[in-house]
């Protein structure tokens, strides 16, 4: 099964952007140019101790970093196994971990002297964060979503309207996350000249997936650090929810290379693993895709498949290429959770904590709810709350007022 | 190894004259009319035949061509019936050049060193991969070369002198030079700049220069034909098609002669250029 095993999980991808078989530059020639630019713009940005220090001086007062590692009392008691702490994600400003990575892209566009900001966005989470950078910097942003996704997340398309970002619903294929992706990569190739593609998962042609995971990277950083401080030792289990799998990658990758930390990533099971859903590793097969090989939904004839999730930020037909890698070197377990595993998981931490997860989020609190009782009391979890559940309130009330008739 | 493709562009050399090159995707809007258009093209006068391989997200393509790769898919195409239908093209026509045209995961999933086999033999002489860069030439560039294929290049507004070596490298066939940064459909380049364009591209290599995106009449492909080796209609013959369907997206009797008419004054066009580029 694992036939090489790295000397180090976090040394990838290479210099052509491969994770072992995954990852590379799948797109047209039209943006290769560009992507290659940007490759060398970050290189020069990651060595620069003057971008770090203006980018940390950012996530401290305007993102209001470090997040907080809370110890979840009421949680850990109910399930009664594991210690269970949560990092607080959803604390930040615009209510997710979204905007670390955007954050890091827009001093990068800026940089690189580009004006306009275009991104593609599923729950809207990516697209308030870019929405909201764009207004702190003064750059025109153009977010695009499906118009399924522009139904079921209104309060996220208000605020980013409010923000000054044009919301362009996309009605192309399955109206939901990859096609606002094909939609963004289309305004890109003809926009090449002054736009910026701000990317929002580890997902895309290289260096992308490498670019958002170093931004994202905070997370585990500061975990690692907090729980030294909480229990003076390394925790033993990370979880995340996966759609393309930035809020993972970024609490995981500082871990990867710690063997005594099991890792779980938790892909949207949908309607259950035999019907519709959003596992690509549980479900799919390598192909290529939006700029990288990686695991995706698709056909016997290499049609991508539509994807299922009650999340929208879930909702994608691919992961990441490095997850795809971490999981066929068997570092990192992949797990799923179905949409009613993820609204279960939604009342009980809204009910146990006072604190409503993101329906994307509650994802991984499912499976904490099902691995926390299993393990020890001296077990150390945690679950990395990506986002808060506000924007899925309206969503919720409609499930539920339909299950009541 | 010489293909099709360069006995085409060595006959058109000696008439002195560019080629018309033309796109339509393959199952749109069934397989059987899809064969039956096909078939039609040479003696409406296409002089090189592009097939497009239906995909469900293609990422360079305007709502036309995506909307033809979804009738196409919905119509029961695949990628073995494509290459079926080249075979069914080739038992009636063995010197027009065919290349196929589209995006590599359904080659992928197919498998390369299978595909490369199976379409060299229905008779595919080229591919064009939208999404295989140089960087990406070991997945399907290199192969293709070694299986007697030719791999058409796509080069760019943004693909500058710095750059333009890497992307021919490879090429073989010809050069096709997108007019334009943006997806088939979008509005057209000015001939002045195609033309320096053009002049651009011939500095590097021997090879031919077509011309595509954003050309869509007679008057504009008889313009290109004058400063390329030839010019590539996609867009507006799929347009022609979709025009020519009943309200619930079949094909009619007007189907096939709508798009060998369109053709047929295209063929006009480049052939009524004054010159041909050297």
């Amino acid at each position: 099964m694992n036939p090489r095993l790295p000397n180090s999980f976090r040394s990838g991808p290479d210099e052509r952007g491969h994770f072992g078989n995954f990852g590379g530059r799948f797109v047209a020639e039209t943006l290769m140019p560009l992507i290659l630019d940007l490759e060398k713009a970050y290189a020069v940005a990651k060595a620069d101790p003057a971008f770090h220090a203006e980018m940390n001086g950012y996530l401290k007062d305007y993102v209001g970093r470090p997040s907080p590692l809370y110890l979840a009392e009421r949680l850990t008691e109910h399930l009664g196994g594991a210690k269970i702490y949560l990092k607080r994600e959803e604390l930040n400003h615009t209510g997710s971990h979204k905007v670390n990575n955007v954050l890091g892209q827009i001093m990068v566009a800026r940089r690189m002297g580009k004006k306009r900001i275009i991104a593609e966005t599923g729950a809207g989470q990516h697209g308030v964060a870019t929405a909201t950078l764009c207004a702190r910097f003064g750059l025109e942003c153009v977010v695009y979503m499906g118009a399924v996704d522009v139904a079921r997340q209104a309060p996220n398309v208000f605020r980013m309207e409010m923000l000054g970002a044009k919301v362009v619903p996309v009605q192309s294929g399955t109206r939901t996350l990859k096609d606002a992706m094909n939609e963004a990569l289309r305004d890109w190739v003809t926009n090449v000249h002054n736009t910026f593609y701000c990317i929002g998962t580890v997902a895309g042609p290289h260096p992308y997936p490498m670019m958002v995971r170093d931004f994202q990277s905070v997370i585990g950083e500061e975990t690692r650090k907090q729980m030294q401080e909480a229990e003076g030792r390394l925790p033993d289990s990370l979880i995340a929810c996966i759609g393309g799998g930035s809020n993972a990658m970024g609490l995981f990758h500082p871990f990867l290379d710690d063997p005594s930390v099991e890792i779980f990533g938790v892909e949207a099971a949908g309607h259950g693993l035999t019907q519709l859903h959003a596992a690509s590793i549980a479900g799919g097969r390598p192909g290529v895709l939006h700029g990288n090989r990686t695991y995706l939904l698709m056909d016997d004839d290499g049609q991508i498949q539509d994807a299922h999730s009650i999340s929208a930020g879930l909702d994608y037909p691919g992961i990441g290429p490095e997850h795809s890698w971490l999981h066929e070197t068997g570092r990192v377990t992949y797990l799923s959770a179905t949409d009613d595993e993820a609204l279960a998981a939604f009342m009980l931490l809204s009910r146990l904590e006072g604190i409503p997860p993101a329906l994307e989020s509650a994802h991984a609190i499912a499976k904490v709810a099902e691995l926390a009782p299993k393990r020890s009391k001296d077990h150390l979890m945690v679950v990395n709350l990506s986002g808060r559940g506000d924007k899925d309130i309206p969503q919720i009330t409609e499930i539920l007022k339909g299950r009541k008739q | 190894m010489t293909t099709r493709i360069d006995a085409r562009f060595a006959d058109l050399a000696k008439e002195g004259r560019s080629a018309l090159v033309t796109f339509l995707m393959a199952g749109d809007p069934d397989p059987a009319t899809s064969l039956n258009i096909i078939k039609a093209l040479p003696k409406a006068g296409a002089d090189i035949i592009e097939i497009g391989m239906p995909f469900t997200d293609p990422m360079a393509d305007g709502p036309s061509i995506q909307a033809a790769g979804l009738r196409a898919l919905k119509g029961g195409m695949t990628l073995r019936k494509t290459l079926e239908m080249v075979r069914g093209f080739r038992k009636e026509d063995d010197s027009t050049p065919l290349v196929l045209m589209g995006y590599y995961n359904p080659i992928y999933i197919y498998g390369v060193d299978k595909f490369l086999t199976d379409a060299k033999v229905a008779g595919v002489d080229g591919l064009i991969i939208v999404d295989l860069p140089p960087e990406e030439d070991d997945e399907l560039c290199i192969p293709a070369l070694k299986a007697g294929l030719n791999f058409i290049r796509l080069a760019t507004p943004t693909t500058d002198d710095k750059r333009l070596p890497a992307v021919l490298a490879n090429t073989s066939g010809f050069v096709y030079y997108v007019s334009i940064t943006g997806i088939t459909g979008a509005a057209a380049a000015d001939s002045k700049a195609v033309g320096d364009a053009v002049a651009r591209i011939k500095r590097h290599t021997k090879l031919p220069v077509c011309v595509g995106f954003g050309i869509r009449t007679p008057q504009a492909a008889r313009a290109i034909a004058e400063k390329a080796n030839g010019a590539v209609v996609g867009t507006a013959l799929v347009d022609a098609l979709r025009d020519s369907l009943d309200t619930q997206g079949r094909a009619t009797t007007k189907t096939v002669a709508a798009v060998a008419d369109l053709v047929g004054s295209l063929a006009q066009g480049v052939r009524g250029a004054k010159q041909a580029a050297e």
